[in-house]
């Protein structure tokens, strides 16, 4: 017995360790200077300049037209990941709204319809897309690079199948109370949803916080520029003898996980509630 | 407070399929009805469509005089308690109240004061601030009741509000809802499958067989004098013995008893005779047909014996047909036995169609009733 719980703890640490290790490195490797990571490569010890770089990397201005801080390409990297989340749970809940609970003709086929584009990944989509946004006059803006990701299948199926679960009775019952379709969603549903729209928000902040392919079509203007592309951007600058600012990047790739992290890490019992909760 | 006049309601699902067809029920002010029948008899659909939950196919419900088929739920002033509750989750009870009233854009201080009533008279009054799900079955049940109590609508409308509450609460809720009624004087349709609930509560009850009625009329006379033996078998417990019996002049034969009515019914050969357990008695021993004036004699032969503590059930078989006895439970146990009952209680039905033959003669005379009772305290 004893034997094997050493071994079991053994095998988890090494999981642990396993998962943990490259995180680990890139805040460590971060804190040194660039001309050290150069020599040496990777650090497993804290340097000491881990103030100054990420000062460094959140305000000093950079890029070709000198304009964009990391603070900046945070703030665009928020207002995707976060306009994405809201704008795909309203889109999808109200979509499995009409799916659910009106009937009209081929409801049935339309939420198949719906379901059959979640084979479909952005890629596929993405020329067409670019098309339509380009001669709408929507690139670079925050317009151009929220809305033609919304439409979400996956939602949707989330919710049409939350709000199958919801009993009949109590539309009845909202009914009897005088309560019309608008106000039965606002009252009941969305209430009762909540712990889904937390799980849905989580998931969808997070996938749209790591965008990466559609941002970099939609946006030349470094203004508009998110993380995921600022990254790359500072491994770019290669002039004449210069070391590439290691240290800056692994800051900015470690600034780029911590939303997501902190996002799971906080609302992480109602993401489990949200996606196992099933009596209401 | 209003009248309901269901008119030749019918509802026909697609399909052709008749869940009700032509149903008329008048319901007076302050009364109440409840429907019964077997599950799929198309109670819960009628109900529904008073509700206004459910179109209605043909036919018309009037509630206080009005029309209302066309009329949305929420303007047909009505109030409906649920089977599962139907309350909202994620309000607190004061919200579920309140919630109806809200929608109504009735005054704050109103919907205060109606709450506190409600709270009041089903003593809700510690669990306001509390959610649904940390209540129980009974007190849930209770809230259901409040939400439509609060309303002060014109009819309230039941839908097996006791199906999921245990037997015991069951009881003391019976209770509750029939003191409530009393107490606040609104029509009330309710729906149940438990025949035991519709005697109990019921100012007139409704037996629904089929999506069609089979009888409307006060808990006891249905008792007393079922109008087919569908109603016979449904209402009452344990359900009315009903055997094949053949008519001979004066005489009726059923398997080996041969019972000397002393008249001669309109009907000759086949005819279903019914007669309740309870009013089956042990005679001693076999005697003469002809010294039981006023009574049918039977032997039986018992299978066997179910005791409830208060009574026994004797189940047997008369000739080839089987039958229950009620007997007190210090009765003498035989495996052979003979057993009575008064002519009066005898119900003779159609052996086809199954209606009631209406013989005056044999017509239970009943004396005063414990609802005519209550129909005069009133």
């Amino acid at each position: 017995m004893h034997r094997t719980r050493i071994l079991d703890h053994a095998v988890l640490i090494l999981g642990a360790l396993f998962l943990t290790l490259p995180v680990v490195v890139a805040f460590m490797t971060s804190t040194h200077e660039a001309a050290a990571i150069h020599s040496t490569g990777l650090m497993l010890s804290p340097g000491g300049h881990l103030v100054e770089t990420y000062e460094t990397v959140l305000t000093r201005k950079g890029g070709f037209t000198g304009q964009v801080t990391g603070a900046r390409m945070m703030m665009n990297s928020f207002i995707l990941g976060i306009g994405f989340a809201v704008g795909k749970i309203a889109l999808s809940m109200l979509a499995a709204y009409a799916i659910v609970y009106f009937r009209f003709r081929f409801a049935t086929l339309a939420f198949w319809v719906i379901f059959t584009t979640l084979l479909l990944p952005l890629e596929v989509r993405i020329m067409p897309s670019y098309e339509v946004m380009s001669s709408l006059g929507l690139i670079n803006s925050y317009t151009g690079l929220i809305v033609p990701l919304l439409a979400s299948a996956t939602g949707t199926f989330y919710f049409r199948q939350f709000f199958k679960s919801v009993p009949e009775e109590l539309l009845e019952a909202a009914r009897i109370d005088g309560a019309g379709p608008f106000k039965f969603f606002i009252d009941v549903l969305v209430p009762l949803s909540k712990t889904m729209i937390a799980a849905i928000f989580i998931i969808m902040f997070v996938y749209g916080w790591n965008q990466y392919l559609w941002p970099m079509l939609m946006t030349t203007d470094e203004r508009f520029f998110t993380l995921m592309r600022g990254i790359k951007q500072i491994l770019q600058v290669w002039i004449g003898s210069q070391i590439p600012d290691y240290n800056e990047a692994f800051a900015l790739a470690v600034l780029a996980m911590l939303p997501p992290v902190l996002m799971v890490v906080l609302f992480q019992s109602w993401f489990i509630k949200g996606l196992t909760e099933s009596d209401k | 407070m209003a009248t309901i006049e269901i008119d030749k309601v019918s509802k026909v699902y697609h399909g052709n399929v008749p869940a009700v067809s032509e149903v008329d029920i008048k319901i007076t002010d302050g009364e109440f009805i409840v429907l019964v029948g077997p599950s799929g008899c198309g109670k819960s659909t009628l109900l529904r469509m008073v509700a206004g939950l459910e179109n209605i196919s043909s036919g018309t419900v009037r509630i206080g005089g009005r029309i209302v088929n066309d009329v949305e739920p929420a303007d047909r002033d009505i109030a409906m308690v649920f089977q599962n509750y139907a309350l909202y989750p994620h309000m607190t009870v004061r919200e579920n109240l309140a919630y109806g009233l809200k929608n109504r854009r009735t005054p704050k201080p109103e919907i205060e004061a109606r709450v506190a009533e409600a709270a009041r008279m089903l003593e809700l009054g510690p669990y306001l601030d509390r959610k649904p799900r940390a209540l129980s079955g009974g007190q849930r049940q209770r809230v259901a009741m409040g939400r439509a109590i609060v309303r002060h609508p014109s009819a309230f409308l039941f839908d097996e509000p006791l199906s999921n509450l245990d037997a015991k609460l069951r009881v003391s809720m019976r209770g509750e809802i029939k003191r409530l009624q009393r107490r606040v004087g609104t029509t009330s349709l309710y729906v149940t499958h438990d025949q035991l609930e519709a005697m109990t509560l019921a100012d007139r009850l409704v037996v629904l067989n089929g999506g069609r009625i089979e009888q409307i009329g006060r808990p006891l006379d249905v008792y007393h004098a079922p109008a087919s033996t569908f109603v016979a078998s449904f209402i009452g417990s344990p359900a009315m013995n009903l055997v094949q019996g053949e008519l001979h002049g004066s005489k009726l034969a059923i398997g080996p008893a041969l019972i000397d009515l002393g008249d001669t019914l309109p009907t000759q050969g086949a005819v279903t005779v019914g007669f309740r357990a309870e009013d089956l008695q042990a005679v001693g021993a076999p005697v003469d047909a002809s010294a039981q004036i006023g009574s049918a004699t039977m032997p039986l032969r018992v299978d066997y014996v179910e005791e409830l503590g208060s009574q026994r059930l004797v189940h047997g078989t008369l000739g080839d047909q089987t039958i229950t006895v009620a007997m007190s439970s210090d009765a003498p146990l035989t495996s052979e036995m003979q057993v009575a009952v008064p002519l009066g209680r005898l119900h003779f039905f159609d052996a086809e169609s199954g209606r009631r033959l209406v013989w005056s003669s044999v017509e239970p005379n009943r004396s005063t009733t414990a609802a005519d009772l209550l129909e005069t305290a009133r």
